[in-house]
């Protein structure tokens, strides 16, 4: 059976940054299975600049921000394959891959870095009645057929969801004359970045109609029209308010979902907020020496933060293997989302064995003004940072440093919560 | 005077801004960094984008390249420039920084590659 | 204008219509089948419980009863023959209430009489020993273990690859608009031509009513009844395992919930009689009665987990009968009419018994040679690790996984485009080979499987279309 160190599952930002890391921590064997054509993974299809200011302190479009990472990958010489589709891995490491060459084949593993990313929801997930004609993509689906591919998808357009890529697509297609008529989005508040909304929508004159959602699809062969309708704080849509679009095109933004099928298959367990594995703070599921990072752990808004926690865990999966068994005298400590705070990443930290600064991730539940992010140990409070503006679109972080620990040698839990004052 | 609220596209962050404007001063508050007063400054008097897009390939290993504005240019101008892009194409290789157009709709700004593109 | 010549010719590439056909393989018969759309299985065939009924539901002595258990019967060899997906999980119908065990009783009695086998009526307990989410206050059961699940469009495809295989002709993209009768029988108008043929058999689903009265003047009258579904992911296909029915009582007639032959959990239908009979959209008050309904028969059922609805209809003719065999006043002209549920279980005893008559009035005999099996689709899903790297080697295109939620290879999707009656849509591979049937409902693989078509079509990507002509996925180049 071939064998490897590390093997890592997808070629995108994470999966090379997490190649890299590992490289770079001393990991000479090393093998990444991609099963598209090509690395970088989405980040081929975002043509649209905006990536790297914090990896690399310029603007970057999304070609340019993967291939960064392809010539490192290239520099270290550390082997791919592409075109290959991992379908089975067991809590043994032992990874069953396919692909046109090697057919199907076995390699085991010492090490798994899990980074497949995520996928989009798709219309059934919402349950929009009406027809099922041609014209209706996921905003993604849509984007790459354009930018890969070369093709206009449709000439007059209603968009559901302001997720980043929603919005970015509004502007692609306005770009290549295609009519945007409307972005319609069921919360009151937009899922994408505030930038987008200004450069991508307010540049061009397309509304934005937030509290609103698609309520029927007309069109036998392709889409010929599409009503919407303002909705209630229930979600549910107020009738009386619908307004009809004519348009052959309906784009979906209206949410990523990791794809964690090979997660679920070895037993992980997985977190019902993210839909991705939970985590420690070495970026370890609870499978272990099965790490995961970027998006299929959970959906990150900025690919900077997706290469920064994929190096981690290719660094922690480096010493997974360099070490070997179990760490001694752990002291894990779990952390605890509350009030605003949706989910955390990591789930729960080693104290005695956590690196001297252990980033913390998660997003809140709704658009708060003037709010504090505090963190309390065992309900004492360590600290609280004031923030103008949150919303669920954007990821916020919290930093906790080892030596904060030090007069706390029975601690238990760790809170994040938001606080008004 | 005038004053607009704007908010900085010069980062995710999305800092909101206040812009005061007194015929050719503009005083900037709410931004978090250099970048935010930059963007105010020229978001008031003269309103810049990078334009990105993609063009075909001919004879690569992919059918499109994807390609930007190398700097930020007028936003009157946008239409303008897709214009140009959508009536070129180049051949393979492409490299990223290469020129696809030199001089895009007379800004004097080329629009280069921003990927990599074989030969088929 | 074309011009065609057939002795016999059905109108309808449904499921029905692709029985009778197939059956009429058998016979020394110039035969056709005709269709409006671009494949066969496009209408109510499309969209429906995807179940194979016990039989226990008609009225005994109607020719529902007849056909849906000599159906059943058949259909385990047929899918044998024919390679196509059917299992025999059983069916529960489900009685929530003391006052409607008579009911229940009469549904058995009901099955006794059509003739179904190893009926039982259990206790709501031995329901819930067998199936742990049925509902806490179901009071007993009809147990009918010779319930099944099919694939519907693996069943209408593989009776038309086979009908074809065996000589029949296919057109489609011709709606018949006039049947006319003439000297010789009947000719059939379409938007591009005629087809003159002896026989007719109207298979039209929700036109067959417009089509049998263009040549009759005994008038049938087909409502369609639309009924939306809810199909969720495979991670809710183990909720229940056998197909679960309730009683059709003071709730009107019941949702099911079942699993799908590809391990989905399926949910609906409603009943809704509607006028138009290409009112195929589903409504947000429906899909929501659906998850009211079925929740009364299971409990927790996970439809945060839908990946899509959809929606069909269902033929009903006034006399609430199935309408097999020659028109009285037009001899020569034979009907499938008013084929609602129990169809999809009905049709290939339909299919034997219309090529039957059919043959009989032709005076034609059996083909001395005639291929009785169809070679289905290669399904490296099903294979052992060993086989299926073995078949990788012999043919690469089957180590390119395109769609990653079904793990639907590259050499499916050549195979479904490139067999008898390959397809010509995207919709047409999806039928065949499950490409974008999964959890993200073809976001991933629907550029590849365009490009796939493409090239292996020869034709350009922005004529692809998601079904019928004017289903246009692209509307040009950038």
């Amino acid at each position: 059976m071939e064998k490897h160190d590390i093997v890592i599952i997808g070629g995108g930002p994470a999966g090379l940054a997490a190649a890299v890391a590992a490289r770079k921590a001393g990991i000479e064997d090393i093998l990444i299975l991609e099963r598209d054509g090509c690395l970088g993974g989405i980040l081929n299809q975002c043509i649209h600049n905006g990536f790297g200011l914090h990896t690399f302190k310029e603007e970057l479009t999304g070609p340019e921000y993967a291939a960064r990472y392809i010539d490192m990958v290239a520099e270290e010489k550390i082997p791919y394959k592409l075109n290959t589709m991992v379908i089975d891995i067991n809590k043994e490491k032992e990874v069953t891959v396919i692909n046109r060459e090697d057919g199907l084949t076995t390699i085991q593993a010492k090490a798994i870095i899990l980074a497949m990313g995520c996928r989009e929801r798709p219309r059934g997930a919402l349950n929009i009645p009406g027809y099922r004609p041609a014209g209706i993509y996921s905003a993604g689906t849509a984007q790459r057929l354009m930018n890969i591919e070369g093709f206009c998808v449709g000439k007059e357009a209603v968009i559901l969801g302001s997720g980043d890529i929603g919005l970015i697509m509004a502007r692609r297609m306005t770009l290549e004359g295609a009519k945007v008529k409307v972005v319609a989005e069921l919360m009151p508040y937009s899922g994408g970045l505030k930038r987008n909304i200004v450069q991508c929508l307010d540049d061009y004159g397309i509304p934005l109609k937030l509290s609103h959602t698609v309520v029927n699809i007309e069109g036998k062969e392709r889409v010929t029209g599409i009503t919407i309708a303002q909705v209630g704080p229930d979600r549910k849509p107020i009738p009386g308010t619908e307004e009809h679009y004519t348009c052959d095109t309906l784009l979906l933004s209206v949410g990523l979902i990791p794809e964690n099928e090979l997660s679920r298959s070895i037993g992980i367990h997985m977190s019902r907020i993210t839909s991705g594995p939970e985590v420690n703070d070495q970026l370890e599921t609870s499978s272990e020496g099965v790490f995961a990072c970027g998006n299929v752990l959970h959906v990150h808004d900025l690919v900077d933060y997706v290469s920064e926690e994929a190096a981690l865990a290719g660094t922690n999966a480096a010493a997974y293997v360099q070490a070997g068994g179990e760490k001694e005298n752990r002291h894990v400590v779990e952390l605890k989302a509350e009030n605003g705070v949706r989910y955390t990443v990591p789930h729960t930290l080693d104290v005695n064995h956590m690196q001297d600064k252990v980033t913390v991730r998660f997003r809140v539940a709704d658009v708060y003004k003037d709010r504090y992010i505090t963190v309390y140990y065992d309900g004492v409070q360590v600290s609280k940072k004031k923030k103008k503006v949150l919303a669920p679109g954007e990821m916020e972080q919290v930093i906790l440093k080892k030596d904060s620990f030090g007069e706390y040698p029975d601690l238990k839990n760790i809170v994040i919560c938001t606080e008004v004052e | 005077m005038e004053t607009r609220e704007l908010i900085c596209i010069g980062c995710p962050l999305g800092c909101p801004l206040t812009v005061r404007i007194d015929g050719e001063k503009v005083e900037v508050s709410g931004n978090t960094c250099k970048r935010g007063e930059d963007y105010a400054h020229k978001e008031v008097l003269s309103p810049t984008r990078i334009v990105t897009s993609s063009v075909h390939v001919k004879g690569g290993e992919l059918e499109m390249v994807s390609v930007k504005t190398k700097e930020d240019i007028p936003k009157g101008k946008i239409f303008e420039i897709m214009e140009e892009i959508k009536n070129t194409s180049v051949d393979a290789p492409v490299v990223i920084g290469d020129v696809i157009i030199d001089n895009c709709a007379g800004t004097g700004i080329p629009v280069i590659a921003t990927k990599n593109v074989d030969r088929a | 204008m074309k011009e065609w010549n057939f002795d016999a010719v059905i109108i309808g590439g449904g499921v029905t219509g692709c029985a009778v056909a197939r059956e009429l393989s058998r016979y020394e018969l110039r035969t056709a089948l005709v269709e409006r759309e671009e494949d066969v299985c496009s209408g109510t065939s499309k969209a429906n419980s995807a179940i194979v009924h016990a039989g226990h539901d008609a009225v005994p002595g109607s020719v529902k009863a007849r056909f849906n258990v000599e159906g059943n019967r058949m259909m385990g060899e047929l899918s044998k023959d024919l390679d196509f997906e059917f299992e025999r999980n059983g069916s529960l119908i489900l009685c929530f209430a003391e006052e409607d065990r008579p009911a229940l009783q009469e549904l058995y009695d009901k099955g006794v009489k059509n003739g179904v086998p190893e009926l039982k009526i259990i206790t709501g307990d031995e329901a819930r020993a067998m199936e742990p989410n049925v509902s806490d206050a179901v009071v007993a059961a009809l147990y009918a273990p010779t319930g099944g699940i099919v694939c519907p469009f693996g069943l209408t495809i593989a009776l038309a690859e086979n009908a074809c295989d065996n000589g029949v002709e296919f057109i489609f993209n011709e709606e018949v608009k006039k049947v006319v009768r003439t000297e010789k029988g009947y000719d059939l108008e379409t938007e591009n031509g005629v087809i003159h043929t002896a026989y007719v058999i109207n298979a039209a689903g929700v036109y067959a009513d417009q089509i049998h009265n263009m040549v009759s003047e005994r008038k049938l009258h087909i409502t369609p009844r639309k009924g939306d579904y809810c199909l969720l992911d495979k991670e809710a296909g183990n909720h229940v395992k056998h197909t679960i029915f309730q009683l059709p009582g003071k709730l009107g007639k019941g949702i099911l919930v079942t699993p799908t032959i590809h391990g989905n959990l399926l949910t609906g239908p409603t009943a809704k009689n509607i006028q138009d009979k290409e009112a195929t959209a589903t409504t947000a008050e429906e899909l929501a009665e659906i998850m009211e309904k079925g929740s009364v028969s299971v409990k927790n059922v996970p439809f945060r987990q839908v990946i899509t609805s959809f929606s069909g209809l269902r033929a009903h003719e006034d006399g609430d009968d199935f309408i097999v065999g020659e028109a009285e006043d037009a001899p020569g002209f034979f009907d499938a009419a008013g084929i609602e549920s129990p169809g999809l279980t009905s049709a290939p005893a339909i299919g034997v018994y219309l090529a039957e008559e059919v043959a009989k009035r032709a005076g034609a005999a059996k083909k001395t040679e005639w291929n009785k099996k169809r070679q289905g689709f290669v399904r490296p899903e099903k294979m052992t690790k060993e086989e299926r790297a073995a078949l990788i080697k012999e043919r690469p295109e089957y180590g390119t996984i395109i769609c990653r939620c079904e793990g639907v290879s590259e050499g499916e999707i050549m195979d479904a485009i490139n067999r008898t009656l390959g397809a010509v849509s995207l919709d047409g591979i999806k039928r065949r080979v499950r490409q974008g049937m999964g959890r993200c409902q073809a976001g991933f693989c629907t550029p590849r499987t365009m490009e796939i078509l493409a090239r292996e079509r020869g034709m350009e990507m922005e004529d692809i279309c998601k079904n019928a002509p004017g289903s246009h996925m692209l509307t040009g180049q950038k």
